[in-house]
């Protein structure tokens, strides 16, 4: 230290405000310290209030008022209510009612013998008692509005009824897909959406984890490995409609004997099947499970490692004992992050061909399917303000199920949370 | 794979007097040599104390003894490492053997985030220990006791090691090394980021240790040199940036009469 700076009083270099400059100068930081809050702050509105929108929007589709109509009052085709019938009574009723032509053809499409009650039922109510929805109103006018509305309607449909409808209900959650949207449900895509979302993680995880552990605990720095982890992050960034092509390239059409099952004597099907989806799908998360991956296992403190080796440990006894039980936390957010990708994801599986219209559930890896996003992308596609409706719906669903699984899988990952 | 030989008087005999030796060692990192030409012979059941300024090579020289080196990419050691008389750096030595007969202790606590119990067992578990739950405790207990640290903690041994003060997290680690039964303990600056009452109890355990166990440790701390160790090296960078051990010797002499002028200055106080 020289003489000359260890003197409090010494020549000043520069300036540096003192007496009343001091003050002054706080508050001009203190300023430019708040309009940077407020940037912050504002940027934190913006995200809120388009959540909102984008919940109130959906919400406003899914609930309202409906108004019904049906071609012929159920009270008129028998004594008691419908459901209370025997299936041959039923089965008359629907005789009597309809071109027998049509009716031929429901009993060679399935004889009704052979039917269920409930099916018989479900005819009934579509065919002959025609229960069909006129107009839809959203949620807002419909508790805002309701004077207006009931005048409308008397006004316009004298016969018909008004009545509060959650698009989201019972039926919707389980019935599968129809041409009517008041009968139309998601059941046979949210088992779709399950089925390829079970296929894509049991391919996926074990895949990306495995690859993820070899390059951070094995793998050297050689350029053929830079040249891999290079690639793995740039596919991070592909458009997932690349995958699609890829699926269908490959699962669809090069694997179609696999796919297909036809190897396992599954007949009547093609390529385009719950197990293609799922391995495409798998593709698509692969790199963004074994990124994060990398970075848990990477956060994993190098002192744990050497106290491991330090006690005579091997590499796998150290990484099965202290790298993936301390890594198993980021490794699970990673896997939620991919899960969360895939079951929202619809633009690969339209490429290898998802059904968008398909009646039966999937019970098997090798039949067709649709999943929930595809059915949204559907109804919205529709002309009509029922097919908002149910889309609506669907989409309630859907970010159900992901949050969810979402929830699910943070819990898992709070259980297995450490600190070093 | 020929096992080190386990010491028996025939092969301590044959050995002689030293734990481990090292013959014209120099040690790089990729094409940088970092410790040149090193010969030095740790002496048993005592403890040698590697000092010297940052960046002079005793750590490298340390870990290389264990071959915890290996796992530092690029790391590689011309020269020979004897310990009962084998080279451990020889083609049929497992690294993995090596550190099990040769345990160490690290400048920052590093206990796991499990249990003071199973920090204790993880040790004897994957080496491939085999005994009934009694034994599992008697063990457990006689590392903690040899540590200097049951007392504290024989209530807890459920909870983990991660709560412990950082000087009970050091006797820990000295109990976890222990638990597998080395020979010789390296230790690598283990007071360093401790209080001083800490420090004072680890310099104590040592002393403890040294009956039974030949102990290394390198030190920033002259003074804890001077206290705790019989014999002490005295390693310098080269001119080619090269760290090389300068003078070695017990420790009186090296600090009370060292016979090169830079050990003279180093401690003395004249510079690192």
């Amino acid at each position: 230290m020289s003489a000359e700076s260890g003197q409090p009083a010494g020549r000043s270099i520069g300036y540096l405000p003192e007496g009343n400059a001091i003050s002054k100068n706080i508050a001009g930081r203190r300023i430019r310290g708040a309009v940077w809050r407020i940037l912050f702050l504002s940027s934190l509105i913006i995200g809120i209030v388009a959540l909102a929108t984008l919940l109130y929007t959906i919400v406003d589709d899914a609930f309202g008022y409906i108004v019904v109509q049906t071609k012929v009052d159920p009270d008129t085709l028998a004594d008691r209510p419908l459901a209370e019938l025997s299936k041959e009574e039923l089965t008359e009723i629907l005789r009597a009612n309809i071109s027998s032509g049509l009716f031929r053809r429901f009993d060679r499409d399935e004889p009704f013998s052979e039917r269920s009650k409930e099916s018989v039922l479900a005819l009934v109510e579509e065919r002959v008692v025609g229960r069909e929805v006129v107009a839809v109103y959203k949620l807002t006018e419909s508790l805002l509005d309701r004077e207006r509305i009931e005048a409308e309607t008397r006004e316009k449909y004298p016969r018909a009824e008004l009545e509060f409808h959650s698009w989201i209900n019972r039926e919707f959650l389980s019935r599968p897909m129809s041409s009517i949207p008041i009968l139309a449900g998601v059941g046979n895509a949210i088992l779709g959406s399950l089925w390829v979302i079970v296929i894509t993680m049991l391919l996926a995880v074990p895949v990306g984890v495995f690859g993820a552990i070899y390059l951070e605990e094995y793998a050297s720095d050689n350029w053929y490995y830079r040249l891999v982890e290079t690639n793995i992050n740039n596919l991070a960034g592909v458009p997932s409609i690349i995958y699609g092509i890829l699926g269908l390239a490959i699962f669809v059409r090069a694997l179609e004997p696999f796919t297909s099952g036809a190897m396992f004597g599954v007949t009547d099907s093609n390529g385009r099947t719950i197990i293609s989806a799922g391995f495409t799908m798998a593709l698509l998360i692969l790199p963004l499970i074994i990124i994060n991956a990398r970075e848990a296992i990477r956060a994993v403190p190098q002192s744990l490692r050497q106290a491991s080796y330090g006690l005579g440990a091997t590499r796998w006894q150290t990484i099965s004992n202290h790298v993936l039980p301390n890594a198993l936390p980021g490794i699970l957010t990673g896997t939620i992050l991919g899960m969360s990708r895939a079951i929202g994801e619809t633009a690969p599986l339209i490429v290898i061909g998802a059904s968008t219209f398909i009646v039966f559930s999937p019970d098997s890896i090798f039949d067709k399917f649709t999943v929930i996003p595809i059915q949204i992308y559907n109804w919205t596609s529709q002309p009509g303000a029922q097919f908002r409706s149910i889309a609506a719906a669907a989409i309630i669903v859907l970010l159900t199920t992901l949050l969810t699984l979402n929830a699910t899988a943070i819990l898992l990952r709070n259980r297995f949370q450490r600190s070093y | 794979m020929t096992a080190i030989e386990t010491m028996t008087p025939a092969t301590t005999a044959a050995n002689g007097k030293y734990a481990i030796e090292l013959r014209d060692a120099h040690i790089y990192y990729g094409s940088f040599r970092a410790v040149k030409n090193v010969n030095l012979q740790v002496q048993r059941q005592k403890i040698t104390a590697f000092i010297g300024p940052s960046g002079c090579g005793k750590s490298t020289v340390l870990r290389s003894i264990n071959r915890m080196n290996d796992l530092i990419p690029g790391a590689r050691l011309e020269g020979e490492i004897l310990f009962h008389g084998k080279n451990v750096y020889g083609a049929d030595v497992d690294p993995v053997e090596v550190r099990r007969r040769i345990g160490m202790v690290f400048q920052k606590p590093n206990p796991f985030p499990k249990s003071i119990y199973d920090n204790i067992m993880f040790g004897p578990r994957i080496n491939g220990w085999r005994g009934s739950k009694a034994e599992a405790d008697e063990l457990v207990e006689r590392a903690l006791r040899g540590a200097a640290i049951w007392d504290e903690v024989k209530d807890k041994l459920k909870q983990p090691g991660t709560a412990l003060s950082g000087g009970q997290q050091q006797r820990l680690c000295i109990a976890r090394a222990l638990a597998v039964q080395p020979e010789v303990i390296l230790m690598d600056e283990p007071c360093s980021a401790l209080d001083p009452i800490s420090t004072l109890k680890i310099e104590e355990l040592m002393m403890e240790l040294r009956r039974d166990y030949t102990i290394i440790i390198v030190t920033h701390n002259m003074q804890q040199a001077g206290r705790v160790s019989d014999l002490t090296a005295f390693f310098l960078m080269d001119s080619d940036r090269a760290g090389q051990l300068v003078e070695y010797g017990p420790t009186d002499q090296i600090f009370t009469s060292p016979t090169d002028k830079r050990t003279e200055d180093y401690i003395s106080g004249r510079f690192g």
